[in-house]
Formats: structure tokens, C-alpha cells, sequence
């Protein structure tokens, strides 16, 4: 079983098909359950304490803007994880945690030069397309075994 | 750990979300459930959520789709009641996805081979377009 970042960090889709496929995938839900359900809540509401942007300092530099380094603290250590990568590119609809364009970019920065496989895929938009993307992923996804 | 899990069904399936909450209310596990038109949402710890996610799949292999969340079903931090309305942050990207789920579904369910697709245009290369530039000029 290997460890799959997904970008988008938030997708349902590629999420649930990893998993079913038997891998585990590494997604920002869970980096975010890690902080908001600590038994100790040291920084209501989300309990990003200093500490989160000091982890995210490892990856983007200080002049960087606060809201880049702060979602690095939960991405950054996901990548770190990672044993492979599946990349959607453009999807159009990023909001929330991965609403960050700059944020993205070092996201896929940081994945690419990390030298673990990758795939590289857009969002079907028919039912052919649609079954080539699950077919990659499967084949891809096979082959990590 | 506690761990929280959206139960997302495709718009084409038979199943709806009142299904699968009538399912984990007759499973032998102890979990939070939160049904809402679109989605379940259940709470417990990762073992039971993990065992419970297969035997609800097993209910619409295709067309159910499991996804991670933070925040515990009714945390005040995210629910809309105590917020003063609007839209959860996470919902606009299970909004868009949820579009494409039927495909998504009937591709998982579909069998045979894959249909090969015709490849896309890509931009014109510098040499090339270098090449055209001078052919166009002498």
C-alpha cells in the first residue's frame, strides 16, 4: 500500500478512487482533523498555534505571504509523506484551503522535484474521458504494487 | 482517533443518502450519522469508520464515493446554523465534483476496452513557427 498525495489536496474523487483501489490517500482533511480535534485547543477557532507557521517557513520563505506559509504547515509534511502523486491539472474550482494559486504552484513545485512517480491528468468532460481517467489511474496505481 | 467521513452518492444511483443512513442505523456499529439531502456524514473511530465504509459500499459499488473531513459532524466552527448561513467551505469542491460523479460511476462500472481518444492540440513549436515565419518572408 502506497502513500498517494492528490492534488487537488481536497478532491473527493481522486481521494475515494485511491483508497478503493487499495492505497491510502494523503489529503488535507486529515492534517486539518489533526489540529482542529487536539484534545487541547490552544488557538480557537482553528488552532493554528505559532508553531504552524514556523513549519511552514521550511518550505516558503518569511517575505512570503502568511496565508501561503500557513496552508504549507498542513500541505508541506503530506508531500513529505508522499510515495507517489496524482496531479489534476486546472480544475477550475479550488476554493478553501486550496484556493491559493501561489500555494498551488509550490504544491506542485514541491511534488514534481521530490522525484516520486507522478501522474499528470485533466478532468474528464464525457463519458470517454471518463473512462481513460479511471483506467490511468487504475494502471497507475497497479504499477506502484 | 476520531475520524469523520462524507458518504457522497452519484446523482444517477439508485441509492439515496436516507438508504445509507438506513444501513449504518442496522450495522452493529456505535457511529454519529448526520444525514442531509446530499451526503451522510458519520463519525467514529477509524477502525469501525473503515469496516462501516465497506459494507456501505457494498450497497452501490460505483456509485458511492467516500471522502475525508475535518471538522466533526455539527462542530460549531463549521456549522452554518451557529455561522449565520452560507455555504460550508469544503461544499463548493464536492459541488463541482459531484457534476461529474455520474461519469465518474458509470466508468467504474463499465467493462471492456478503454476507447482510445483523439489526441489534443497542442501549441505550435518555437522552430516551427520560426520556420513558417521565414518560408512567409522569403
Amino acid at each position: 500500500m502506497a502513500k498517494v498525495i492528490v492534488y487537488p489536496p481536497t478532491s473527493m474523487i481522486l481521494s475515494d478512487l485511491v483508497s478503493r483501489m487499495g492505497h491510502k490517500a494523503l489529503v488535507v482533511p486529515e492534517a486539518v482533523r489533526n489540529l482542529v480535534t487536539e484534545s487541547k485547543i490552544q488557538s480557537p477557532p482553528l488552532n493554528m498555534t505559532p508553531e504552524e507557521p514556523k513549519k511552514g517557513l521550511r518550505y516558503a520563505a518569511v517575505d512570503v505571504p502568511s496565508g501561503v506559509r500557513g496552508r504549507m504547515s498542513l500541505i508541506g509534511p503530506i508531500i513529505e509523506e508522499s510515495e507517489a502523486a496524482i496531479i489534476v491539472e486546472d480544475p477550475g474550482w479550488l476554493t478553501g484551503c486550496s484556493g491559493c494559486s501561489r500555494t498551488n504552484e509550490l504544491v506542485r513545485l514541491l511534488i514534481r522535484t521530490k522525484g516520486i512517480p507522478v501522474l499528470d491528468l485533466s478532468y474528464p468532460t464525457n463519458d470517454d474521458e471518463a473512462r481513460v481517467f479511471v483506467q490511468k489511474i487504475r494502471s497507475f496505481l497497479e504499477g506502484l504494487n | 482517533m476520531l475520524v469523520t467521513k462524507y458518504v457522497i452518492t452519484s446523482s444517477e444511483s439508485n441509492i439515496l443518502p436516507s438508504d445509507i443512513a438506513m444501513k449504518i442505523y442496522g450495522s452493529k456499529h456505535d457511529v454519529t450519522v448526520k444525514e442531509t439531502c446530499m451526503r451522510v456524514t458519520i463519525n467514529r473511530e477509524e477502525s469501525v469508520v473503515d469496516e462501516l465504509v465497506k459494507e456501505i459500499r457494498s450497497l452501490d459499488p460505483a456509485g458511492i464515493f467516500i471522502k475525508d473531513r475535518g471538522f466533526p459532524p455539527g462542530d460549531p466552527r463549521r456549522c452554518r446554523g451557529r455561522r449565520g448561513g452560507g455555504a460550508r467551505p469544503g461544499f463548493y469542491m464536492i459541488e463541482s465534483e459531484c457534476k461529474i460523479l455520474p461519469m465518474i460511476s458509470r466508468a467504474l462500472a463499465a467493462e471492456g476496452d478503454v476507447p482510445s481518444l483523439p489526441e489534443k492540440k497542442r501549441p505550435l513549436p518555437p522552430g516551427r513557427l520560426e520556420e513558417i515565419v521565414k518560408e512567409g518572408l522569403s
